[in-house]
């Protein structure tokens, strides 16, 4: 039998179809995890999905409304001590807010350093100079940034979506919006999943370099025909819907109970925004 | 009137949008508590007649009655009318991943309860009973997207079966199924026939026909109704199976030796596979 000719020399770059397959599979690895996330036990898995809105919404008001660096940064260490209390890896959880806050945040804090007019802190080459008033204000939007942004993903790596979704009816979010959001983030799924069997095909007829029209036209065809797919998709989804009653009123219904330490721990955190909110005033 | 009639479809005809015919000049009639299987190829207006039974698309020409009244938009329309239909009637579709829309499987068999407005504690009971029917009770809290094949099938029938409807239609049920869950899936059809339920069930598996089914309905290539009789009737007539498109002339192996002359059979019982 023939083998195979040797490998000769190696991409260095990789084509359209490598890219968004590896893209495709990272954020359903990440989404697998942050699933295997959510039903680990830890404290905030183990408590109530409403309790945990209403206590990380509270926090997040805190963080917006406190006027004091040092109650920020306290209430980013609550953040952290939440995270570990619920089993979530650190390296994980600050890496993954530290690591692009520069590239948003820091690019609008950046300015801040030096166009705030104030005292001078630091001198710097070519005339430039860090006031004291913009380091204050750079610094300040950094950790309201970062301690939010810690406070949002808490939530959503300790509560299964389909949770998160349920417990904003009690910030009184109608049915029919929720319904949809669910429908979406369940659909989302299987789409990706469509795209990544419709490029996995595309790869293995693929053979050596596709020029930039191609992948372009390769592109246009594979976002045409997943519309065209969607759309057939959604009017049959439409039809299993009517199917089993569906009138256009959407009727849901949660399975959540509240027991003493949802209350307890539910009380705790409004406590410790209200606490926040009182000293950083 | 007949009254232990379920449907009677007089001359019925669907076209869709774009005049594709799917059902040409159908009649046909079912009884409370018949087995039905729809055969026919791909494309021969199987589904079209399920979603027609279920109310979801209506006759170009003809007339569909169900339970003696009228199938049109207009009863469908009026609340109670479509409320006490979807009570009675549940259809299974082919594509689990349509019938599956929720976030979640508990949500998933709540859905049709919540619809008919039962109360909180009726709609859990329901849940619950269906969780048990089909032991999938470790699923309640799973998303649909990560389930198996079989897994999705066992959740799609939970959620008609949480409406305990007395009439099935089931497109394609054993489509994508292992050996063992179609076994399963038969047993599910032959229990729900048992209590006394009408099955439909549309077709192209013909291993599972004399299982499932008192009486077969053959549908050609033109969307024609063109034989209704026994399993044992239609199944032996293979004349008619091949002018349907539902067996074929092919050449494989028996007993590690490839045929040398043409022939065709049909292939039975899915874990009893022999011939």
């Amino acid at each position: 039998m023939d083998s195979l000719p040797k490998l000769t020399s190696t991409r260095k770059r990789r084509n359209v179809v490598e890219r968004t397959l590896a893209d495709l599979s990272h954020t359903m690895e990440q989404s697998l995890f942050a699933e295997e996330l959510a039903r680990q036990k830890g404290l905030l898995q183990s408590l109530d999905p409403r309790v945990k809105v209403l206590g990380i919404l509270a926090l997040l008001l805190a963080v917006s409304l406190s006027r004091s660096l040092a109650v920020i940064a306290g209430l980013y260490v609550v953040a952290l001590l939440l995270a570990w209390a619920s089993s979530i890896p650190m390296g994980f959880f600050i890496k993954r807010v530290w690591l692009l806050l520069p590239f948003f945040t820091g690019m609008i804090a950046l300015p801040a350093f030096f166009i705030t007019p104030g005292p001078p802190l630091v001198q710097l080459p070519l005339g430039l100079v860090i006031t004291r008033t913009g380091a204050q204000t750079a610094l300040f939007l950094l950790l309201r940034v970062s301690t939010s942004v810690s406070l949002a993903i808490l939530l959503v790596l300790t509560t299964p979506w389909n949770g998160v979704l349920k417990a904003l009816s009690v910030l009184r979010v109608p049915d029919a919006f929720i319904l949809i959001l669910g429908m979406t983030y369940r659909y989302i799924y299987l789409l990706l999943h469509t795209t990544n069997d419709m490029f996995l095909s595309r790869q293995s007829r693929i053979i050596g370099r596709m020029s930039t029209a191609d992948e372009r036209r390769m592109i246009a065809a594979t976002a045409g025909t997943l519309l065209s797919k969607s759309l057939h998709l959604s009017s049959e989804v439409y039809l299993a819907m009517q199917s089993r009653g569906f009138r256009g009123h959407p009727r849901t219904m949660d399975t959540f109970r509240m027991r003493p330490r949802d209350w307890l721990w539910g009380g705790a955190l409004v406590l410790a925004a209200a606490l926040a909110v009182w000293l950083g005033r | 009137m007949d009254n232990d009639l379920v449907f009677d479809l007089q001359n019925v005809s669907f076209a869709y949008e774009g005049g594709q015919a799917a059902l040409d000049s159908v009649s046909l009639k079912v009884k409370a508590g018949e087995r039905l299987a729809v055969l026919g190829s791909n494309g021969s207006g199987k589904s079209t007649l399920l979603k027609l039974l279920d109310g979801l698309y209506f006759a170009t020409a003809g007339e569909v009655r169900a339970f003696g009244a009228p199938l049109t938009e207009e009863a469908f329309q009026d609340e109670p009318f479509n409320f006490a239909f979807r009570r009675r009637v549940g259809l299974v579709f082919q594509d689990t991943d349509v019938q599956l829309f929720s976030p979640s499987v508990w949500d998933e068999i709540a859905f049709a309860p919540l619809q008919m407005e039962m109360a909180r504690e009726e709609v859990e009971s329901r849940v619950n009973t269906a969780l048990a029917a089909l032991r999938i009770e470790k699923l309640r809290d799973r998303a649909p997207h990560r389930l198996s094949g079989g897994e999705k099938r066992r959740v799609a029938l939970a959620s008609v079966l949480s409406l305990g409807p007395e009439v099935w239609l089931m497109d394609e049920p054993t489509t994508g199924l292992d050996p063992r869950s179609q076994a399963w899936l038969v047993d599910f059809i032959i229990e729900q026939g048992r209590t006394g339920k009408s099955v439909i069930t549309a077709t192209h598996d013909l291993g599972i026909v004399e299982l499932i089914a008192d009486r077969v309905c053959v549908f050609d290539e033109g969307h024609h109704l063109m034989a209704d009789g026994t399993p044992k009737e239609i199944l032996s007539d293979e004349t008619l199976l091949l002018a349907s498109n539902l067996i074929h002339e092919h050449r494989h192996a028996h007993e590690a030796e490839i045929a040398e002359h043409m022939h065709h059979h049909i292939h039975v019982v899915p874990q009893e596979h022999g011939h």
